[in-house]
């Protein structure tokens, strides 16, 4: 672990053609993926079921892409799907309680901001592994919310709010809007900012890393921080979309958010990977997921689907990686 | 790398204070606040309650000794649960119910090992992976209904007393007994610890680190098969999210146990001692009358201070 010259090729330009090759690949996939069902199913190129998947991928791909960042650092954040529940009953109680979209969203991004940023208190300052500090984290914000809500849905949200999830500009979904500013600013942040590069750098050699000057642990704790934000955002988009919000909604996110970053080539083991990978992965998962829906096979077999995608997500990294080596 | 080829028991007065005083602690805020926390009934209660865990605390003591986790291990005993429940039904037999329940367990186990020692997957991945095989599979064959109508033979190995003893307890009591012997007792313990101490050495020595890997968790989810069972008799049903989370006290009995999660070192009683101050915790949130979502954060509270705790502990 302490060979400091491990991962030591910067991960710059010439990493960034590698990267375009996998992400190419995966785009093919998603094609092949789209032209099967397009043969098996009438109504997967339907405008109302391709909006559909648009905007599914795009709920998927806010909650991933924070995710993303941390899985570059060589980490996990196992609490994304929890936070996304805790922020939506806080921020729709404050939506209730003052009649205010503006101080609702405010609140939830806070709410999952915090949150985020304990994640990064406990992975840096208190060194707890980050797949079980998250995954003790999960716990804790189920056991809140759950306490929270005491059982009760809140819904009803002024019209104006829902359009966020619900609403169309020029056709498109307002969320695939998001979806695409949002690319566009990771995108920016990891491939084109220094402090981007310093991410890719701790992933890929954290000792190295601190050597060369990286303040590796205030990095660490923005980027828990902005992985916690993302899901605090995402809360606002289902609780727009929903028009509701209930204890365990959170329950069925990390994994597929889990499973489109690593669809998506970013590697588990730190240093490998692009926030647009994640969005391509986000989109084949809802692909799939979306294919079993319209070929009527039951919603109970999501999490089995999913769950060896996941596996095989990481199989394959780690066979490409190995044959790279 | 850790230089030591065998990481012998623990000093254990250097270990029990940590979880001694955690239980001893607890035991005293409840009787003070708690009305009836005290009584026999309700201590008998707690231990009663805590033999399903115990059934995987131990297992996970194991997997978390070889520097893995199994995440899967509750949704794994949900789907044992319903295996249970629907051959059990089927046949009126509690045995065959049972081996059904062994067999799927042993299978995700291996499943789990093999991904984990064979593909080189980190295994808090893996086992994620799979506990969503689980759940998904546990929805599937139970069409997301409960399995009523569990024959007696099943039922009544919850509620049956051996000699005066709660038949759980025995069985737990057994468990216990059986994972103290393979570990301190035998070759393979001795693996076990140097799985997690010093995984060369294994290899040195002319044995497979894969095998035994995959050997500590299939052991987990047999484990796990036989806990279904005793869920099923419990909950004298099969449901689909029965056991969901489970895997989390398991994993809070272990941390506040003592067992490292870096150092490859695992102390059996002191994962006990946590099963019972994790059931000691629900039960007297319980009697004041916090709801289970209280109890399930403060759970998670005691794991990371645990954690803390022991990073403290390594860096000393």
């Amino acid at each position: 672990m302490t060979d400091i010259t491990k991962g030591a090729i910067a991960p710059t330009r010439s990493f960034l053609s590698q990267d375009a090759i996998q992400v190419f690949y995966r785009l093919l996939a998603a094609l092949l993926i789209c032209a099967v069902l397009a043969v098996l199913s009438d109504s997967f190129l339907s405008l109302g079921n391709v909006l559909n998947v648009l905007r599914q991928a795009s709920l998927t791909f806010f909650i991933a892409s924070g995710l993303t960042l941390v899985v570059l650092t060589a980490g996990l954040d196992l609490s994304v799907g929890a936070n996304v529940a805790l922020s939506a009953c806080i921020a729709g109680t404050v939506i209730h309680k003052t009649g205010s979209p503006a101080l609702g969203i405010l609140t939830g991004l806070a709410c999952g901001g915090i949150v985020g940023l304990l994640n990064g208190v406990m992975v840096t300052a208190l060194r707890i592994p980050s797949f079980i500090a998250t995954y003790g984290m999960l716990w804790v914000l189920n056991g809140l919310t759950y306490w929270y809500m005491a059982g009760e849905t809140l819904h009803g949200f002024p019209a104006g709010f829902r359009q966020i999830g619900s609403g169309y500009l020029f056709g498109l979904p307002i969320p695939v809007y998001l979806l695409l500013v949002f690319l566009g600013i990771g995108t920016l942040l990891a491939q084109r900012t220094i402090w981007g590069q310093e991410i890719y750098a701790i992933g890929a050699n954290p000792v190295a890393a601190r050597l060369s000057g990286i303040p590796v642990a205030r990095r660490l704790l923005l980027v828990y921080a902005v992985s916690g934000t993302m899901a605090g955002l995402a809360s606002i988009i289902f609780l727009s979309r929903l028009n509701s919000a209930e204890a365990d909604i959170g329950e069925s996110l990390t994994l597929p958010a889990i499973a489109a970053v690593l669809i998506g080539g970013t590697s588990l083991f730190g240093g490998v990977g692009t926030v647009f990978g994640t969005f391509i992965g986000a989109l084949i998962l809802t692909l799939v997921l979306n294919g079993m829906n319209l070929l009527a096979v039951s919603a109970n077999w999501q999490p089995l689907v999913t769950g060896i995608i996941v596996i095989l997500a990481v199989w394959l990294d780690m066979k490409t990686r190995r044959r790279a080596q | 790398m850790r230089e030591t080829a065998v990481v012998s028991q623990p000093n254990p007065l250097q270990r029990i204070p940590g979880v001694a005083i955690v239980l001893v602690l607890l035991i005293a805020l409840f009787g003070a606040i708690a009305p009836g926390f005290l009584s026999v009934a309700n201590l008998s209660n707690v231990l009663v309650q805590s033999t399903i865990l115990t059934m995987l605390a131990l297992p996970m003591t194991l997997i978390i000794m070889t520097e893995g986790l199994d995440l899967s291990m509750g949704a794994v005993l949900t789907l044992t649960s319903l295996c249970v429940a629907i051959v059990s039904l089927a046949t009126q037999s509690m045995l065959l119910g049972l081996g059904a329940g062994l067999l799927v367990g042993a299978a995700f186990g291996t499943v789990n090992g093999w991904l984990v020692a064979i593909l080189g997957i980190p295994p808090f991945v893996a086992t994620l992976g799979t506990l969503g095989m689980a759940q998904g599979l546990s929805l599937i064959v139970s069409d997301g209904q409960s399995v009523v109508g569990i024959p007696h033979s099943v039922r009544d190995i919850y509620s049956a007393t051996l000699l005066g003893v709660p038949v759980p307890i025995v069985m737990a009591l057994v468990t216990y007994a059986g994972f103290h012997t393979l570990l301190y007792h035998t070759r393979f313990g001795t693996y076990i610890f140097a799985l997690g101490g010093n995984r060369e050495a294994l290899r040195y020595a002319g044995l497979s680190p894969n095998r035994l890997l995959i050997a500590v968790y299939a052991i987990g989810g047999a484990m796990a098969g036989i806990a279904g069972l005793l869920m099923t008799a419990r909950m004298n049903s099969g449901h689909p999210t029965a056991g969901l989370g489970l895997e989390f006290d398991a994993i809070a009995a272990v941390a506040v146990g003592g067992t490292s999660f870096e150092r490859g070192n695992g102390w059996l009683l002191g994962t006990l001692l946590g099963v019972i101050s994790v059931g000691v915790l629900r039960n007297g949130l319980n009697l004041i009358s916090l709801p289970s979502s209280v109890q399930v954060a403060s759970v998670g509270v005691l794991v990371i201070v645990a954690l803390f705790l022991d990073g403290l502990r390594s860096r000393a």
